[in-house]
């Protein structure tokens, strides 16, 4: 019994002269979800059409659980589970005849399909809509159909491109409870998203990419902890300029605030370890220097600023 | 504790299990047209064109009524002639046009292609299945309008006045089905928009053969025999007075007149049955080969 694998080695493509993967090398392995993560056109599709055969890479080659994909992708695309660029799926077919094809395509034992086809349905909340015609669905019902496509078999490589595009906030909560089912019945799961809360919530490692470059891929808590101290900051609005150096030096000490700069005139930006409770404390203090606070912002994890550090960058 | 934890990690399927048998590339055609073939005839399109045959047939009908004092004096055989040999060829393209005009395109277009593609299997079993689809589906359209007509021959011929050579032209026809699609597959599969596959497969078909026909026969005074829709002539040849079964074209030459006591000779040609045959199986089998080759580089970006 191997642990399920995702490998990319030297993987490149090139549209015209314009490079979208730039030598990707990553290998996913065992059982967890791993988030793709890159603002959009960074080159998240790209790799996924490359690691499933939709498109053909200019140089390298991808691996699922150690089968080329390239030089054989029917025995390679076996064990996936597959959803890239919310596919349509035939209008005049129902959701079940939909996933009939796909399973009796997959080799899925007929006994076997039946109940599989209600199982994935109703764990994507569309058994009530097993027998409607799939034309006239929503986006988001179609991409409900979609996942439930992606799983029918059971697969132990799963491969999403944004799974939650189309689907309301609950909708996309309902995706990340998919995910963590599977994550809990020992899956490997790559899922790519421009959107940094929806990897940190479901995701136990992320590959961070950017303009067909890989810039790291590491555990969420390795990220967390290498960069910046690990430590959320938080930004401090002011009412009127700050006075002078030393109401900077008395908020740099206060309980929980481990560092302490002057963005701007009217605005401080502070490292902060206290968590949820110290931050009310923290905001008590504040007021009570009496230096003008007018807001306090949300925490902003570490891997929340380098991923937008990032995307400022590429802007 | 540690022995607690391991105990509770047994109970979970562990990855990766006994893997799907997949199965067989044939086997996976099959299941694929089976799935396509329901999805044509659920289509619109599908019953736009049936209501556009049996428009067709009823005005054959309605026509065939009129004149009936004139087909008293024909036999059956001139009946199936020019109604079957005639409007056949034409109901075949436009089966085709609208079965195969977007067949791959709209895979692109449409993004149902996506669906498909991360499947298990060979990019040519959805070529062949959805070509097989598209076969059965013509054939539906292609049979109902036989139908209308053999309606129509028994009421005025008798249920038993079918002439032989029905058979033969009904087979040729299959064949030009065949090819006919074939080849609006290859077209297809040029295209990422439905609306070009469609657009160019309908231009192609309606006038552009027809045309090239034309000037190959008429200007260059050659037997257009390269040209696909010179085959079809082969599906009314058989209800010829003389058939000429073989492998060479008949020519027909008409003297027109182009002023006071000046001709022009026209040269036209109709081709041998057997010509029709190969000509109609060279088009299947080389736009065949060239549009699976085609789909299996074709990157869906
Ligand atoms: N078929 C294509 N032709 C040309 N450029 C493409 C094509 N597909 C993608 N690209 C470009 O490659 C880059 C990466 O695209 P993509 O992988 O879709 O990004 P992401 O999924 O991360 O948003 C983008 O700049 C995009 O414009
Ligand atoms: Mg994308």
């Amino acid at each position: 019994m191997t642990a399920p694998t995702i490998e990319a080695t030297g993987l490149t493509k090139r549209f015209g002269n314009f490079t979208a993967l730039d030598h990707l090398e990553l290998k996913l392995e065992g059982a967890k979800c791993v988030g793709f993560l890159g603002p959009n056109g960074a080159g998240k599709t790209t790799t996924l059409k490359m690691l499933t055969d939709m498109i053909f890479p200019t140089a390298g080659e991808c691996f699922i659980n150690g089968i080329s994909v390239q030089a054989e992708r029917k025995v390679a695309l076996a064990d996936a589970g597959v959803l890239i660029e919310s596919p349509e799926i035939y209008p005049s077919l129902t959701p079940r005849q939909a996933l009939q094809m796909i399973a009796d395509l997959r080799g899925l034992p007929a006994r076997d399909t039946k109940g599989r086809i209600d199982e994935v349905l109703s764990e994507v909340k569309m058994a009530d809509w097993a027998d409607k015609r799939v034309g006239r669905f929503s986006k988001g019902m179609k991409q409900r159909i979609n996942i439930a496509a992606a799983l029918v078999h059971d697969p132990d490589v799963v491969i999403l491109d944004e799974p939650a595009t189309g689907l309301d906030p609950r909708g996309m909560a309902e995706v990340r409870d998919i995910v963590r089912g599977l994550k809990k019945r020992n899956r490997l799961i790559f899922m790519s998203s421009h959107i940094l809360q929806e990897v940190v919530d479901v995701c136990d490692e992320v590959a961070l990419i950017d303009k067909g470059k890989l810039l790291f891929y590491d555990t969420l808590a390795n990220v967390t902890s290498k960069f910046a101290g690990g430590n959320p900051t938080i930004d401090v609005g002011l009412a009127r300029p700050l006075g002078s150096e030393s109401a900077l030096q008395d908020i740099g000490a206060l309980p929980g605030v481990t560092s302490c700069t002057l963005l701007e005139p009217k605005r401080i930006r502070l490292r902060f370890n206290g968590g949820p409770d110290g931050r009310e404390q923290l905001l008590a203090s504040l007021v009570e220097l009496r230096i003008g606070v007018t807001s306090l912002s949300e925490p902003v994890s570490a891997l929340e600023e380098i991923y937008l550090k990032q995307i400022e960058k590429g802007d | 504790m540690a022995a607690h934890e391991a105990s509770a990690v047994a109970k979970l399927p562990t990855a990766p299990r006994t893997r799907l048998q997949v199965p067989g590339s044939v086997n996976q055609v099959l299941k694929l047209t089976r799935a396509q073939f329901g999805e044509y005839l659920s289509s619109r399109r599908f019953v736009i064109l049936v209501g556009i045959v049996i428009a067709i047939g009823g005005i054959l009908t309605a026509v065939v009524a009129y004149f009936r004092s004139s087909l008293v004096s024909s036999s059956s055989l001139a009946f199936y002639g020019s109604l079957w040999g005639g409007a056949a060829g034409f109901v075949i393209v436009l089966a085709a046009v609208f079965f195969g005009g977007d067949a791959i395109a709209g895979e692109f277009q449409n993004k149902t292609g996506y669906f498909l593609m991360g499947l298990p299997i060979r990019r040519s079993v959805v070529y062949v299945g959805k070509y097989i689809a598209a076969l059965l589906a013509s054939l539906c359209v292609l049979f109902l309008f036989l139908v209308i007509l053999l309606a129509n021959g028994a009421y005025y011929y008798g249920g038993n006045a079918l002439p032989w050579q029905l058979l033969p032209s009904v087979l040729l026809a299959v064949v030009y089905l065949f090819a006919v699609l074939g080849t609006t597959f290859l077209f297809s599969s040029l295209f990422k928009t439905s609306a070009y596959g469609f657009v160019l497969t309908a231009i192609l078909f309606l006038f552009g053969f027809t045309l090239l026909q034309d000037l190959v026969q008429g200007l260059v005074k050659m037997e257009p025999w390269m040209v696909i829709s010179y085959a079809s002539s082969a599906i009314g040849e058989v209800f010829a007075p003389t058939v000429n079964w073989g492998l060479g074209g008949t020519i027909v030459s008409t003297r027109i007149p182009t002023g006071p006591g000046r001709f022009d000779t026209v040269t036209s040609y109709t081709s041998g049955v057997a010509e029709g045959l190969a000509i109609m199986l060279a088009y299947f089998l080389i736009t065949g080969v060239v549009g699976l080759l085609l789909f299996e580089k074709e990157e869906f970006a």
